[in-house]
This record gives structure tokens, C-alpha cells and sequence, in this order.
């Protein structure tokens, strides 16, 4: 690939990330906002945080060895740590090495 | 302390989980760019001026095969779709944050995007700015990341297997604060079943789009029952 073509490539996928990033805004900047747009903003992050997690997730295969153990055990551990100490930094922090020593010592 | 520094400082905290996943991640995306012989100047364009995890790593397969751009921008159309979720939902959150405004946009991922969901900044904090140092942060933690795995990919010697999972942790423990503080878990619940559902119909590749659209629908049909619900 030549040094424009790349550079081509860089600015198109820019462009159409930038693109999905500002279209909200153009679609919905004149009209003054309406109730559905306002009920979308109180409801969807809910949502979309649902869908993230999922993202997340998507790779763990539960028909086959580990069978999502090293993901559940963690979530399950971050889960009850945060509703004991409800501390955001412990949680992630103690979930992540939990993790980190089951799929590198444990389920390898 | 100025407003700007005031600001700074409510909004670091809550970007410390987001500095270890980038900065691993973005390595991650050093080392692989430097591997197909993309180097350090490549790599930094991409994650300065995309920004955007998974579409750079589909990138790499743009740059590394025949020059294509149409399809290029599709996929990355595809890959990047639920931006336009962020943008809905936070459209209200950040309409008086003027010429920050644009900034906080251009640098919306799925973390920063979690992150101001979840964030309130303390009274007589601006909260314009906490959005801003927020977003910027997280922009830099990725630049760097990714500098550092152009720069010293090859001298990484402890096992970081694993390491990304502080990404999945942190939305884990946002969904878990949402839940908390909400009555009711409608939304959240839809959110969840109809992505398990799509990616169970669709394939891990290809359920976002379809997760969106039906979770839309669900809460467009179920508008009057949660709203009911919230006024009880």
C-alpha cells in the first residue's frame, strides 16, 4: 500500500467515525428538544450500558472449556464488592487481578 | 485554584480505571501497528486523530490489505453505529457545555461515554469542564498508550494477559451503580436481554446494530409504562 492509500484509508475511517460521533447532534440540534428525544436521554444510557457489557462478553464461549468461568467468577467477586464498599477503584482493581490470575495460572 | 484546575482535579479520579485499560490496549495497538509496519508516527495519526479502539484495530486489516476505501468506511460505519447511542443519550447532559461541547463529541468512547453517565462532579465544581477533563484524559491516556507500544513494544517482558479485562470490570461496575440507583430496571434489563438475544441470532460480529434497534423499539413501545413507573 502506497503513503497516500494509507492516508486515504486514515482520513475515511475518521471521517465515518466521526461522523457516527456528531450525527445526534446535527439530526436533533434545531428542533427545540422534544419529550422522545428527553425520554431517550434519561432511558438509554441504562441501556447502552447493558449492551456494553454484553460487548464484553461476546467472546466467552460456554460450550467449551473455561465455560466463562474466569469471566463469571470475576463479575461475580466485582459484583459483591461493590455492593459491600461501593468503591469504583477497588472493585475494577480487585476484579481485574482476580482475572488476570485465573486465565494465567488457573484456567490456562 | 481556578475553575479549569478545580475542574482537573473532580475529574481524574474517575479516569483511573480508563488510564490502565487505554494505556495497555493502546500499547497493544502500538505493537501490532509496528508489526504490520505501520511505526510510532502511523499509529499515533490513527489513535490521535480516529480515536477509536476497535475501529483502528479493523483498520489494520484496511492498511494491510487491498486498498479499498469504500468498504473501509462501511465497516467502520458498522463498528462505530453505537456512537449515535451515546450521542442520544447524553445529548441533554452536555447542551450548555458551549465550546466545549464539540470537544467532549469528537472524543465520546465507550468508556468516557460510561464514565460521564455515571459521574456527578461535586458542588461548585463546573460541570462543563469535569465533562471536558474527563474526555481529554482518557484522549491522552490512549495517545500515550499507544506511543509507548510503538516506542517499546519489545521491552514488555511481565504477562499481561488478561490486563484489558479492567475495561469489562469498569462497565460492570457502572451497570452496577445505575442498577442501585434506580427504582425501576426496565431499560437496563431490555439492554441486556435484547444484546444477549441479538448476539446469541447474530454472531458476536455482527449484534450491535440489531441490539440497538430493537432495544429502541422496546423502549419507544414500552414509553408510557416506564414513565408511569418513574412518577409512582
Amino acid at each position: 500500500m502506497t503513503t497516500f492509500q494509507a492516508l486515504t484509508i486514515l482520513v475515511v475511517v475518521a471521517l465515518a467515525t466521526a461522523s457516527t460521533r456528531f450525527l445526534p447532534f446535527f439530526l436533533f440540534s434545531r428542533k427545540s428538544e422534544g419529550p422522545y428525544i428527553s425520554y431517550l436521554g434519561k432511558v438509554l444510557p441504562y441501556a447502552a450500558i447493558g449492551i456494553l457489557v454484553v460487548y464484553c462478553l461476546k467472546e466467552v464461549n460456554l460450550n467449551a472449556s473455561p465455560y466463562g468461568m474466569p469471566e463469571g467468577i470475576s463479575i461475580l467477586i466485582i459484583a459483591a464488592l461493590h455492593l459491600w464498599k461501593e468503591n469504583t477503584l477497588l472493585s475494577i482493581g480487585a476484579g481485574t487481578v482476580v482475572y488476570m490470575v485465573l486465565v494465567q495460572h488457573i484456567f490456562i | 485554584m481556578t475553575e479549569k484546575k478545580k475542574a482537573l482535579l473532580e475529574a481524574f479520579p474517575h479516569t483511573i480505571p480508563i488510564m490502565t485499560g487505554y494505556i495497555f490496549l493502546g500499547a497493544a495497538y502500538g505493537i501490532i501497528m509496528n508489526s504490520k509496519g505501520y511505526g510510532v508516527i502511523w499509529a499515533l495519526l490513527m489513535s490521535l486523530i480516529v480515536y477509536a479502539g476497535s475501529a483502528q484495530y479493523v483498520a489494520i486489516t484496511f492498511l494491510t490489505s487491498v486498498f479499498n476505501p469504500i468498504y473501509a468506511l462501511f465497516l467502520t460505519l458498522m463498528v462505530n453505529a453505537r456512537h449515535i447511542f451515546y450521542g442520544l443519550s447524553l445529548m441533554n447532559k452536555i447542551k450548555d457545555t458551549g465550546k466545549l461541547k464539540p470537544f467532549i463529541i469528537y472524543w465520546m468512547s465507550d468508556e468516557t461515554f460510561s464514565v460521564l453517565c455515571a459521574a456527578e462532579p461535586k458542588e461548585g465544581v463546573d460541570k462543563g469542564y469535569f465533562m471536558f477533563f474527563i474526555s481529554l484524559l482518557n484522549y491522552c491516556y490512549w495517545a500515550l498508550g499507544t506511543a509507548m507500544g510503538s516506542l517499546l513494544g519489545n521491552m514488555m517482558t511481565f504477562n499481561t494477559k488478561g490486563l484489558d479485562f479492567a475495561l469489562t470490570a469498569l462497565f460492570v461496575v457502572i451497570f452496577i451503580s445505575q442498577w442501585k440507583s434506580q427504582k425501576k430496571h426496565i431499560p437496563a434489563i431490555i439492554g441486556v436481554l435484547s444484546s444477549i438475544a441479538c448476539l446469541i441470532i447474530f454472531g458476536p460480529n455482527n449484534f450491535i446494530i440489531p441490539s440497538m434497534i430493537v432495544i429502541l423499539i422496546l423502549l419507544t413501545i414500552m414509553k408510557n409504562k416506564i414513565e408511569g413507573d418513574e412518577a409512582e
